[in-house]
């Protein structure tokens, strides 16, 4: 056990952290659930790309640094301290390039990989139907095999991005009669294709930041399919192990408002300390982010030695997902009656970042499996407790 | 950077584990801990020197193995998990860093010699317990007296004992007068010994009680495969699943914080002691959650004297507000993350 960075991550972070001070943008970009600020993060995306910053643990003739899982986390953590943007495109960068490197063949990781590493094409996944939630073997919509096509009908929900992403990556039923696990095809294909409707949902704070997706007779190529037919849920929950495990929400995000609400904490304590319970939230909060970060530098110690990450991914779904819930929730109560306040209330200046937060927190012990599932997954796969 | 144990500390917690299986078995301790004044078995005593742990961390140039606070961590999970009483880690762990600090070569050699071959007991009275464990029988008693350090044997205080809830304490009102003839070490001196010493002990605390979780959350976990209702095993039913898991995200996020204390203890660190109480306060939090949910899995059997867990939930108990309670640790963490120009966020974990 060393807890130093060598001479190395250190040069890593200084570099990294030169480049962040001057070119992340001095005022935040508009949302990306709304077409202007999307169009904005898809640009920034680009200009990271052109050092290797989109991906950096990707290899570098994919378009990244190659760096490894310690890297990884030097960069998130300057990325975070500098206040830059945040990722449009990492349902395909985090979550689909790893099942990709995995799974796909030499050839679709050559044609998909680099523009999705500069966000010249940007990625929504499409797991969700709406029968198929939490249980998502239900899942029904179809990939009927023609020749050298597959045609695709049905319907996915709940789809991040999707208004305005470029691609889908999801899950269809390959074989007609097939049930739960078996018969299931992953399969890619650009959102623009006839047959393709979207139709945006908006979200608690009024944006389109999901979707739904109809499918009626779109044909895709079969050479879109990733691994083989019929295999889709064994790289399905590949990709959902990178979604729960490290890749998602690196411990730099947390720290980042955790350290965030210690000063807001800090600006209003004449009014807070009136209520012990505001200053042990505040505490617990902190602490609870330096775990996470300490969990993770110890998985990446584990995964660089060969090991391989397991049912503790779900262990961190839901400590992150309940970590970001309580520290907005503190920080409504420590901003009191202005908490309520829209973004963009003139009373809300200096504020604006908490009730965003706090809306998108809720979404966390929902999205990637919600955590009653990841409660199910720790008990029966981590602690061998029986199936229902 | 690499925060991973190495391959010896791993197989050196693995021994000790195995030893205990076999040793420390639950029926063995209770007969112990239900039958006999001390609570002590000397017979356990010996065959745990014979593993090496009362010489572990006696400096070699004494006799001992000279191993650091990142050997420890790790057994000392292993000894919460068995329900080891409190006289072993507080001698030879806490205890010895206490003797093994001072400046006395003769004092040093004796009892260190002494510790190493299994042949003494020491206990420790420090103002954070007001009551001293295991004083009746210990060898020397190691006591604070204004930041000096004294040493006396039983007969030189008085003791009055004070039965706990936890069997395996035997706990006593120690009274004294300190004197000349007591004092081993001056205040001056002393300050940074007990500091390390409140330190090292919070930081044995926090692992067994990590271990106590672990312990609690195995016996939950095996109680609800074989206790069936409505023609199931209770623990198919998710209401059960999620008591389980809770405690195992508990433990997975103890654990490093816990592991990251031991590494500042024993390679030093400007926040020593925030560390070594927010390791405290997450692994105390494991092991509570985990003495309730475990309870509430096995139903009206974890409410009897009978079932194993409560000899493990006890310990959790007691320890809770050994070695400080959870006001001086949430104190000790919230003086450094408060501070007025404090380094936290992204980037200053390491």
């Amino acid at each position: 056990m060393d807890l130093n960075y060598t001479q190395g991550q250190q040069q890593f972070r200084a570099t990294v952290r030169a480049w962040l001070e001057a070119n992340v943008p001095a005022e935040p970009l508009p949302s990306f659930d709304t077409a202007e600020g999307f169009a904005a993060h898809r640009s920034w995306e680009a200009k990271l790309a052109s050092q290797g910053y989109s991906a950096v643990t990707w290899p570098k003739a994919l378009g990244g640094l190659g760096a490894d899982l310690i890297q990884w986390l030097i960069f998130e953590e300057e990325y975070w301290r500098a206040g830059a943007p945040g990722r449009v495109n990492q349902n395909g960068i985090f979550l689909l390039a790893p099942t990709l490197m995995e799974y796909g063949t030499a050839e679709q990781k050559a044609r998909f990989l680099p523009p999705m590493a500069t966000s010249e094409d940007t990625w929504a996944q499409g797991w969700s139907e709406p029968g198929a939630g939490s249980d998502m073997a239900a899942i029904r919509s179809s990939a009927r095999r023609e020749g050298d096509e597959f045609v695709i009908n049905g319907q996915k929900i709940w789809s991040t991005r999707a208004v305005y992403a470029d691609w889908l990556f999801g899950l269809f039923r390959s074989e007609s009669g097939s049930s739960r696990h078996h018969g299931l095809s992953f399969i890619l294909m650009p959102l623009d294709l006839p047959g393709i409707t979207v139709r945006p949902i908006r979200q608690l704070n009024g944006l389109p930041g999901f979707a739904e997706i109809f499918f009626d007779d779109v044909r895709v190529p079969a050479s879109n399919l990733l691994g083989g037919e019929g295999e889709g849920w064994r790289i399905a929950m590949a990709t959902a192990g990178f979604e729960r495990g490290l890749m998602l929400r690196s411990p730099a995000r947390f720290q980042k408002t955790a350290a965030d609400l210690v000063a807001l904490y800090q600006a209003n304590r004449e009014r807070c300390d009136g209520d012990p319970a505001i200053r042990d939230a505040v505490m617990k909060c902190w602490m609870d982010a330096e775990a996470y970060t300490l969990a993770t530098y110890a998985t990446a110690s584990r995964l660089a030695k060969g090991a391989k990450i397991g049912a503790e991914a779900s262990t961190n779904k839901i400590f992150w997902s309940e970590l970001d819930v309580k520290m907005h929730e503190t920080a409504m109560s420590i901003l009191g009656a202005r908490a309520e306040l829209m973004p963009h209330a003139p009373q809300a200046e200096g504020i604006a970042q908490w009730l965003d937060g706090f809306l998108f927190s809720l979404a966390g012990p929902i999205y990637a499996g919600t955590n009653e599932i990841q409660r199910n997954i720790i008990a029966e796969r981590m602690l061998g407790m029986p199936r229902a | 950077m690499d925060f991973s144990f190495d391959d010896q500390q791993i197989q050196f917690r693995d021994a000790v584990r195995s030893f205990l299986v076999v040793q420390a078995a639950p029926e063995l301790l209770r007969e112990h801990w239900e039958t006999t004044d001390s609570g002590r078995s000397p017979e356990l005593r010996q065959k745990i020197t014979e593993q090496g742990l009362t010489a572990l961390s006696v400096p070699e140039a004494y006799g001992g193995l000279g191993q650091g606070d990142l050997d420890w961590v790790l057994l000392l999970q292993e000894v919460g998990y068995h329900g080891i009483p409190d006289s072993l880690s507080d001698a030879a762990y806490v205890g010895i860093g206490i003797v093994a600090a001072l400046d006395d070569e003769a004092f040093k050699s004796e009892w260190l010699g002494r510790m190493c071959e299994g042949k003494a007991r020491l206990a420790i009275s420090h103002p954070l317990n007001p009551l001293v464990h295991d004083a009746q029988i210990a060898d020397l008693i190691l006591l604070w007296h204004n930041d000096e350090i004294h040493a006396a044997t039983p007969d030189q205080v008085s003791l009055e004992l004070n039965p706990s809830i936890d069997a395996s304490r035997r706990l006593y009102k120690l009274t004294w007068t300190p004197s000349d003839a007591t004092r081993i070490c001056d205040a001056q001196r002393g300050q940074a010994i007990w500091a390390q010493a409140v330190n090292r002990a919070a930081v044995s605390v926090a692992a067994q009680m990590v271990g106590l979780a672990q312990r609690m959350l195995d016996l939950g976990v095996d109680y609800s495969a074989q206790r069936k209702q409505f023609g199931k095993p209770i623990g198919s039913f998710q209401a059960i699943k999620h008591h389980m898991a809770d405690i195992a995200v508990k433990i997975e996020f103890a654990r490093p914080v816990l592991h990251r204390a031991a590494y500042a203890l024993q390679h030093g660190d400007a926040q020593l002691e925030a560390k070594v109480s927010h390791a405290r306060l997450a692994c105390a939090e494991a092991a509570l959650l985990a003495a309730r949910n475990a309870m509430q899995t096995h139903g009206a059997m974890g409410y009897t004297w009978e079932a194993d867990l409560q000899m493990f939930m006890k310990r959790a108990w007691a320890l809770e507000s050994f070695w400080g309670d959870r006001l001086f640790h949430k104190q000790r963490v919230a003086q450094s993350l408060f501070a007025e120009g404090a380094s936290i966020g992204p980037g200053t974990t390491f």
